[in-house]
């Protein structure tokens, strides 16, 4: 069998996969997030916690109750960097710089999991199990909450209560993220992921070498990794070291867990509006992009442009042998498509055009299917988008799922979309202006590359890295740090009042002018919409970067 | 006393971190530390260790380089692939190279312990090296045949177009001769230390030259991994030095290649990942096998 028809064999697998689990495991986060009886554990929590689970929220406390909770997250996660040397299981690893450990606090509880830092020289165990995998599952949690108090306001009408964080935050994390990551971590370490708390085992090589073989927590941590979308490798080379990776088929499992959240959401939007079809069409969007991605992906990477490639004869600088290109390069294709940013192989030795569809995908606002939570209610922007567009076409009031998208309705979308390519842009423009752009390991078209993908991927809260870049300075942890945290609250804030304005709607009958939002014809506009949205904002900086490069 | 709602909110909030944190950031991983030592999975998660009379050598899950104390291969045992990771498969400093598909200028110095080598360059010295160390073509396309990338600098008087004024080979400093004598019958200079070429103005041109597309040495042997810690070697690799091995060794070929083959992991399910050699568990089970006379 040759590698193009494995690597195609490979994907249809994994389609198969999240086609077959998507309806039965969308049920059960439906029934989580809908459900109303609390076990007993879960009760224990609110108590000691100190809110009401009965209690719902309007949009505006809502709002506030993500924000206190990111802020509180964000000093905790600072102070125990700052502090680690105190602490039990530092491996003697000094406390992290101040830029540093504020740029790893934001990066972790906004999702994104940039990291500037070496994992298996800078973070001891403690900082990696009780700080970042801790957010790992949090700030997931809070993604998925946001996009079910989204389709909440679609849901209800003359309402201003869209849920309650807490209760939310709490039920996602221990009905869905929890028990999936033991199983996941169980699964994984029966494939070789380590976990346990050593500090380093010295070996004699065959050749009288010396080498420590490193240990740690890794298991648990790596599966919520993948599963929260979050991506932060427990080390430096994230899923491409064999304690995270170590076999074809964790490799799999990985892109599977990476996948199976964000595909899966649809189907619990489809249930809470009450109309299966819209669920679909809302996936079939994220399908359609996605396939045409990772297809993409594979045939740049397999067909190996560019002179170090050609050379070489495969693009296999910076791959591994077990998971060789194709493999690669759909891990590559699936951590950029949803907020992930975890790698297993490094894109910035890719081809040039294979290198500018991970950008892509990132530009495409992590939508196919984006992250957990983000993923969704970001799609649910660009289809809100999408009416008010073909509303102007048509000259009618535009309408989604019956609620009017008026002034105030299509603002909040609007400044939504707007957010990331001004920081993206805007950051890229800083770091040339301010000479800080200079830390690129490579010059010229590729320069602009690595500097261009590091502010897209922190904008969007991907993670991923072009790397061939020097970040960890104070200027880099600094301003990628503000794009972090902008990059994902302001969202958050729009996406929470735009449901607040929905919520509060009595619906609008569907009659005959009403534009159908579950048939082909909307599919492809929303497909449309997103990609011409794309091209349109980040056409000129792609010139100047991989295009000139590849072309 | 009633606090004001932001204040409650807030320590409603840290409240929620710390007991999240007792559940998920200590309970969960712990107890997932306690499983890892049930028998059956205690080796796996430890890391794989690999003991041999006692000692621990390694993980068969990392991998690890077979040279002497200068660097040099070990001839008798199979070669890993090349190594970003710190000084070559360092646990310690896991790394790729990321350097880009266009990396072919060298920055040449005057002390030639302060140059870098481009990605180019690099692959094409690891294909020369490693065509030597096992008798097999090492040329390749866009390589010089002493080992560097064959890169030109074309000067041209309106820079990208009219005439051809200069034209230099940026890879290779004197007293290395320039791969080809004349560029489009324009002589070829070597190139000069501490010049930026490309500043100057010189369109960067690399050349294809004769080689054929596939080289005899296979691409995993020419470059580095993800991890630096790349385990395995493409089973077109570990072909390539089974001749020098055997030699090494004393025994027929056909026996180091039935060694190969034990040691070979197929396709997981026939279609997930693609066929690798374990090259510690290799050549750990040669010195068990064929010990070096």
């Amino acid at each position: 069998m040759s590698m193009t028809t494995a690597g195609v064999l490979f994907v249809l697998s994994l389609v198969v996969a999240l086609v077959a689990v998507h309806k039965p495991f969308g049920d059960h986060m439906f029934r989580v997030v809908t459900g109303t009886r609390s076990s007993r554990v879960e009760r224990g929590i609110y108590r000691l916690v100190g809110v009401d689970p009965a209690a719902e929220q309007t949009w505006g406390v809502y709002v506030r109750s993500v924000l206190a909770f990111s802020a509180v997250s964000l000093l905790f996660l600072y102070a125990l960097q700052r502090l680690q040397n105190h602490l039990w299981l530092s491996l003697g690893f000094d406390p992290v710089v101040p830029h540093g450990a504020w740029n790893t606090a934001v990066s972790f509880v906004t999702n994104t999991n940039w990291q500037w830092y070496s994992g298996e020289s800078t973070m001891g165990h403690l900082v990696q199990m009780a700080g970042l995998a801790v957010q790992n599952f949090v700030s997931a949690a809070v993604g998925i909450a946001v996009a079910v108090a989204l389709v909440r306001g679609f849901a209800r009408s003359r309402t201003g209560e869209l849920g309650n964080f807490w209760v939310d935050l709490v039920r996602v994390t221990l009905r869905i993220l929890l028990p999936i990551a033991v199983l996941g971590a169980l699964a994984l370490m029966l494939g070789g992921v380590v976990q346990n708390l050593s500090g380093g085992t010295d070996v004699t090589t065959l050749t009288g070498g010396g080498q420590t073989i490193t240990g740690g927590p890794v298991a648990g941590q790596e599966v919520i990794k993948e599963l929260g979308t979050n991506g932060g490798g427990f080390y430096n080379a994230n899923s491409a070291h064999p304690f995270e990776n170590p076999t074809a088929w964790t490799n799999w499992l990985e892109i599977f867990l990476i996948l199976v959240i964000p595909f899966s959401l649809p189907r619990v939007f489809g249930r809470m509006v009450g109309q299966n079809r819209q669920g679909y069409a809302i996936a079939a969007v994220m399908a359609i992009l996605a396939l045409a991605s990772i297809t993409l992906t594979n045939v740049f990477e397999l067909a190996g442009h560019g002179t170090v490639p050609q050379a070489v004869g495969a693009a296999m600088e910076g791959k591994e042998v077990r998971f060789d290109v194709s493999n690669s390069a759909t891990f590559a294709a699936a951590t950029t498509l949803t907020s992930t940013g975890a790698v297993n192989s490094f894109h910035d030795s890719y081809t040039a055009l294979g290198g500018m569809m991970t950008l892509g995908n990132m530009m495409l606002g992590e939508v196919a299917p984006g992250g957990v939570g983000a993923g969704l209610y970001g799609l649910l922007i660009l289809a809100v988008i999408t009416v008010f567009v073909a509303g102007l076409m048509v000259g009618r009031t535009p309408e989604y799922l019956g609620k009017k998208i008026g002034a105030r309705e299509i603002k909040f979308a609007s400044m939504y979309f707007l957010i990331t390519p001004a920081l993206v842009l805007t950051g890229t423009a800083a770091a040339f202006a301010t000479g800080n752009a200079s830390t690129a390991l490579n010059t010229g078209p590729h320069g602009l590359s690595e500097v261009l993908y590091a502010f897209t991927s922190a904008s969007n809260n991907n993670g991923s890295a072009f790397a061939g870049i020097t970040v960890n300075t104070q200027w880099w942890n600094i301003a990628l740090g503000l794009c972090m945290l902008l990059g994902r609250f302001l969202p958050i804030i729009f996406v929470l009042a735009l449901a607040g304005s929905l919520a509060r709607q009595q619906p609008t009958p569907a009659s005959e002018g009403t534009l159908p939002t579950h048939k082909p014809l909307f599919v492809g506009m929303v497909v449309g919409v997103t990609v011409v949205l794309v091209a349109l904002t980040f056409l000129p900086a792609l010139a100047l970067g991989p295009l000139a490069e590849g072309l | 006393m009633r606090l004001p709602s932001w204040l409650s909110q807030h320590l409603a909030a840290l409240r929620a971190v710390l007991v999240l944190t007792v559940l998920l950031g200590l309970a969960y991983p712990l107890a997932l530390v306690g499983v890892g030592r049930l028998p059956g999975l205690d080796d796996r998660a430890d890391g794989s260790l690999v003991t041999v009379g006692g000692r621990t050598v390694g993980s068969s899950l990392i991998g690890q380089s077979f040279t002497d104390a200068d660097g040099n291969p070990v001839p008798r045992y199979f070669q890993s692939r090349p190594s970003a990771a710190g000084d070559g498969y360092d646990p310690t400093a896991t790394a790729a190279s990321n350097l880009g598909p266009e990396s072919v200028v060298d920055t040449l110095a005057a002390d030639p312990a302060e140059s870098t080598a481009s990605l180019l360059s690099q692959v094409c010295a690891r294909s020369k090296a490693v065509g030597e160390l096992d008798g097999v073509d090492g040329r390749r396309p866009y390589c010089t045949p002493d080992g560097v990338g064959a890169v030109l600098a074309v000067f041209r008087t309106d820079g990208l177009t009219g005439r051809i004024t200069r034209v230099v080979s940026v890879n290779q400093a004197a007293p290395a001769t320039p791969f080809v004598t004349t560029w489009q019958g324009v002589p070829v200079e070597p190139a000069t230390p501490g010049r930026d070429y490309v500043a100057e103005g010189g369109l960067i041109t690399p050349v294809r030259g004769d080689a054929p597309a596939r080289s005899a040495v296979p691409a995993d042997a020419v470059t580095a991994g993800g991890s630096g810690l790349d385990p395995h070697i493409s089973p077109a690799y570990a072909e390539i030095q089974v001749a020098r091995v055997a030699r090494e060794r004393g025994v027929d070929q056909a026996a180091i290649r039935r060694l190969v083959e034990e040691h070979t992991s197929g396709r997981s399910l026939g279609f997930l990942g693609e066929p690798a050699v374990n090259v510690l568990d290799l050549n750990l089970a040669l010195d068990r096998e064929f010990p070096a006379r």
